[in-house]
């Protein structure tokens, strides 16, 4: 091997192929039949269920878990489905914790709710499986719809308007469709290239065209597509990082931990993914986390997730927190970036330590540094290609409950409009419903 | 600490728990491993006439109702007798008693229904020294085809006959196994006794379909593409069971009768059970037959703990208590009134019981925007549906209402005194008697 874990600089194949690959099996392992038997028996089909209430995309949850306990798994996985075509990505990377099982009465009474996560997964992938596509398209209406971004919202969006027979056109700036599913969650989250897999099976309903490599802005333009089609959804996501606003932040291997997260899922083999002895990486969602994560599984020697709020303020889960932690990785909190520097080939991070004075965050004066080979920037992302005609609020575009913009025949969802939570399930939830608000508007 | 030791009319055994004739008492090897794990004792298996040894299907024999994680709730089984030479059973028997003279070995017998038949075979059985003998008048599967088993039991007046011939020709005691598979089980019972039975045993098995396969439209276990009924067994029919059990007991004509419990015991809990509802001791087989011998250590340590708990010293301090507690609907008070309550501290907020009474009671239970849940007492019948579908143990009681206080749902004040149906006005027969 020609690297170990303390080998110096940003390189790859730290540890060999065999943990490599341990290291990114499944999260979870996916359940066997009887394991999905004894699972769903612990539901209580809870009126009114508050499990259910929780979900973004309102799955019936008592009902899908039920069918999977008499053994119709094949109807489990259209009741989920139904609520949410990519029920099987959101299986895999929804925070159940703070979601669904949170909510669950067996997490309130016993703090260890129903297994909603995995049950959803062992229904939709054993249909999957069977390569069945439960939907049909809907007798065609005439009527074209442009979709930019072949994301979450995007493909939920496309997925709903075929079903009610319209014909959809996507224009995906990437060479590959899935959006964050695809390029930006942890490798271990969604293994066996799922995501690709998934996008196949939801296009087999027809009727929905991909067109990849045309952005908007740079290849495509707005009014272009609003002249070319009956209506359009925007879910385009977020392109743009935020910046550190420190000193420092153009040095070489200050990088953008999506980036990273990026190149690595995209990667041929993890022993080509390089990752630096020292990583440091800054912010607090799921982003930070999973960069944080994946640097250690890559055999990173020292890995710090910094966050300048406490524990509680940050948005990665206590979950997403504890897999951190157990997986070697060292959560700093209460720390703010102050100034990158050079020393010799490596850097240094300077951090000033924070305290939140009546929700205030204020500098406490003292400072520290890390060494570092690699930092990775996780606070966030923004919206970028911003059209003059959309409304924008707060960096988001403007939609009302139905996710029309203020231009009456464009409609966004998921992360690059307002109400996005940047999660999957939201985006999924978005992109559907407004499917349902563009088809009454075109069906008038 | 208390004394397991049973004196079961005459038989003694260190404790009250026996393996029923079944699958599980076989053979002496068998047999010899469950006395080795603890069992007081067995009913061997039962012994048919001298001949060529019956036979069984060379398929599926055996058919379960599963609950959540396999649990098995119910056993059905379409095996017949015991398919071993009757001098190979009958030289086991007297080997295995002589080597555990403290354990109880009783055994099952159900040859033709004709005087000659029992006659050759019970001094043969007498000779192995066994302490007893039980008539197999039960089984309803494949023997019942030819006028055995619950052919028999489904006839008093055989019951009474054969057992008269068993007094005649075998000078131990006579227990007679009963047929649940029978409009009142009452009958049987008393016709056992008339014919001198020194006790009865029930339940065995109820005839059944356990399930149907529905690939090859036939019933399992399915036997080249066809089934048959077989005879259910385990937790599920204990209810069942016990009912029968106390019909006997509290019946004055039988109420002397010694009864020895079968259906569905699993811990030391269910074998309380049927001894407070009459039985001098319990027998056990699909329990056995699930988890192995071992299972009777439970209900040893069980039943001692619990009758320490008590302060009995003896298991005859408890049998038959809770006979008198086995009424009619009749006797029942109507005057006795109680409402659910739910603890605000213990809820979960599932909603169970709110969907149970809405939708299938009596509208009694609100629910409020934030998942609050509360009785209607003006509308509470005191069902108990509520309680029983709560998954919380405890959440929901029954609160009995105080004499003297106003039934919000009747508006009427809540007597002390006892009423029942023999004495309400709306009974007509009240009226026909005056």
């Amino acid at each position: 091997m020609a690297h170990s874990t303390s080998s110096l600089g940003i390189v790859s194949g730290r540890l060999n192929d065999d943990l490599l690959n341990k290291n990114f099996e499944d999260l979870h392992a996916p359940l066997s039949n009887h394991e999905a038997l004894v699972a769903s028996d612990r539901c209580y089909f809870c009126h009114d269920a508050p499990c259910m209430t929780a979900c973004p995309t309102s799955i019936d949850i008592p009902l899908f878990i039920r069918q999977i306990a008499t053994g119709t798994t094949d109807a489990s996985a259209k009741t989920i489905l139904s609520q949410n075509i990519l029920g099987g990505m959101c299986a895999r990377v929804c925070p159940t914790e703070t979601l669904c099982e949170e909510a669950c009465v067996r997490e309130v009474s016993e703090g260890k709710p129903v297994e909603i996560g995995r049950l959803q997964r062992f229904a939709t992938d054993n249909l999957m499986a069977k390569n069945i596509h439960p939907f049909s398209r809907g007798s065609k209406s005439g009527k074209k719809v442009a979709v930019i971004g072949a994301g979450p919202a995007g493909l939920a969006c496309a997925h709903k308007l075929a079903t009610l027979g319209h014909e959809i056109t996507i224009y995906e700036a990437r060479e590959k469709g899935g959006g964050l599913n695809e390029f930006g969650i942890a490798a271990y989250k969604s293994i066996d290239n799922f995501a690709q897999k998934e996008l196949d099976w939801l296009l087999s309903i027809g009727g929905i065209k991909i067109e990849y490599g045309k952005g908007i802005g740079s290849d495509i333009n707005l009014d272009q597509i609003q002249s070319d089609y009956d209506a359009t959804f925007i879910g385009m996501g977020l392109s743009g990082v935020n910046s550190l606003r420190c000193d420092g932040e153009n040095l070489h291997n200050v990088d953008d931990a999506v980036s990273f997260i990026s190149d690595l899922r995209q990667a041929d083999s993890l022993s080509n993914v390089k990752v630096g002895r020292d990583v440091v990486v800054i912010g607090g969602g799921m982003t930070a986390v999973d960069a944080a994560v994946q640097s250690k599984l890559l055999g990173a020697q020292n890995v710090s997730l910094v966050y300048r709020r406490g524990k509680e303020d940050m948005s990665a889960s206590v979950y997403e927190q504890e897999l951190a932690t157990s997986k070697g990785v060292r959560i700093i909190y209460n720390a703010t970036p102050l100034e990158v520097t050079e020393n010799g080939s490596s850097l240094d991070v300077k951090f000033g330590y924070t305290e939140s004075i009546k929700s205030q965050l204020k500098q406490t004066g003292e400072t520290f540094s890390l060494p570092a080979n690699q930092v990775l920037k996780a606070i966030g992302q923004n919206l970028s290609n911003q059209s003059d005609e959309l409304k924008i609020i707060d960096g988001k575009i403007n939609v009302n409950e139905h996710g029309q913009t203020n231009i009456s025949n464009i409609w966004a969802g998921g992360d690059c409009a307002i109400g996005g939570d940047d999660l999957t399930v939201t985006a999924v939830a978005q992109g559907r419903d407004a499917a349902v608000h563009i088809n009454s508007q075109l069906m008038k | 600490m208390a004394d397991l030791t049973s004196n079961f009319i005459g038989i003694k055994s260190p404790n009250p728990f026996w393996l029923a004739s079944a699958p599980p008492t076989d053979k002496e090897y068998n047999v010899r491993r469950a006395f080795e794990a603890g069992w007081g004792g067995v009913v061997w298996k039962t012994l048919g006439s001298e001949g060529p040894p019956i036979v069984n299907v060379n398929g599926p024999r055996y058919g379960v109702v599963h609950g959540a994680d396999r649990r098995v709730l119910g056993l059905n089984n379409i095996e017949l007798i015991t398919d071993r030479d009757l001098f190979k059973n009958l030289d086991e028997i007297k080997r295995v008693k002589k080597d555990y003279p403290d354990r109880a070995i009783i055994v099952s017998i159900m040859v033709p229904c004709e005087e000659d038949a029992w006659k050759t075979i019970l001094p043969l059985v007498e000779e192995t020294g066994a302490d007893g003998i039980e008539l197999n008048f039960g089984c309803p599967h494949g023997m019942a085809e030819r006028g055995m088993g619950s052919a028999v039991g489904q006839v008093p007046e055989y019951v009474e006959m054969v057992t008269g011939w068993c007094k005649k020709y075998y000078s131990k005691p006579v227990i007679v196994k009963l047929t649940p598979n029978i409009s009142d089980i009452r009958k049987p019972a008393a016709a056992a006794q008339a014919g001198g039975a020194d006790a009865v045993s029930l339940i065995n098995t109820i005839s059944s379909i356990i399930s149907v396969d529905l690939d090859v439209m036939a019933p399992n276990p399915t036997i080249d593409g066809k089934g048959t009924h077989g005879g259910y067994c385990g937790p599920a029919v204990k209810p069942i069971a016990m009912n029968m059990v106390a019909e006997i007991a509290r019946n004055p004509e039988t109420a002397n009768l010694p009864i020895s419990g079968i259906g569905g015991i699993t811990s030391w809990r269910d074998a309380a059970e049927y001894m407070v509802l009459g039985c001098g001791n319990v027998q056990v087989c699909t329990a056995a037959m699930t988890y192995g011998f071992k299972i009777v250590q439970e209900m040893i340590s069980g039943l001692s703990q619990w009758m320490d708990e008590k302060g009995y010293e003896s298991t005859e301090e408890f049998v038959r208590q809770a006979v008198p507690n086995v009424t009619d609907w009749q006797y029942l008070n109507l005057n006795y009134v109680s409402k659910a309550s739910i603890n605000q501290d213990d809820y979960i907020s599932c909603g169970r019981c709110y969907a149970a009474c809405e939708d299938t009671s009596h509208q009694a239970i609100s629910m409020t925007s934030d998942r609050k849940f509360s009785v209607i007492d003006a509308e509470c019948v005191a069902c108990n549906l509520c309680v029983e579908v709560c998954p919380v143990e405890n959440c929901i009681t029954m609160v009995q209402q105080e004499p003297g206080v106003i039934d919000p749902r009747t508006n009427k004040v809540v007597e002390e005194k006892h009423g029942d149906w023999t004495s309400h006005p709306n009974n007509p027969s009240v009226f026909a008697a005056e």
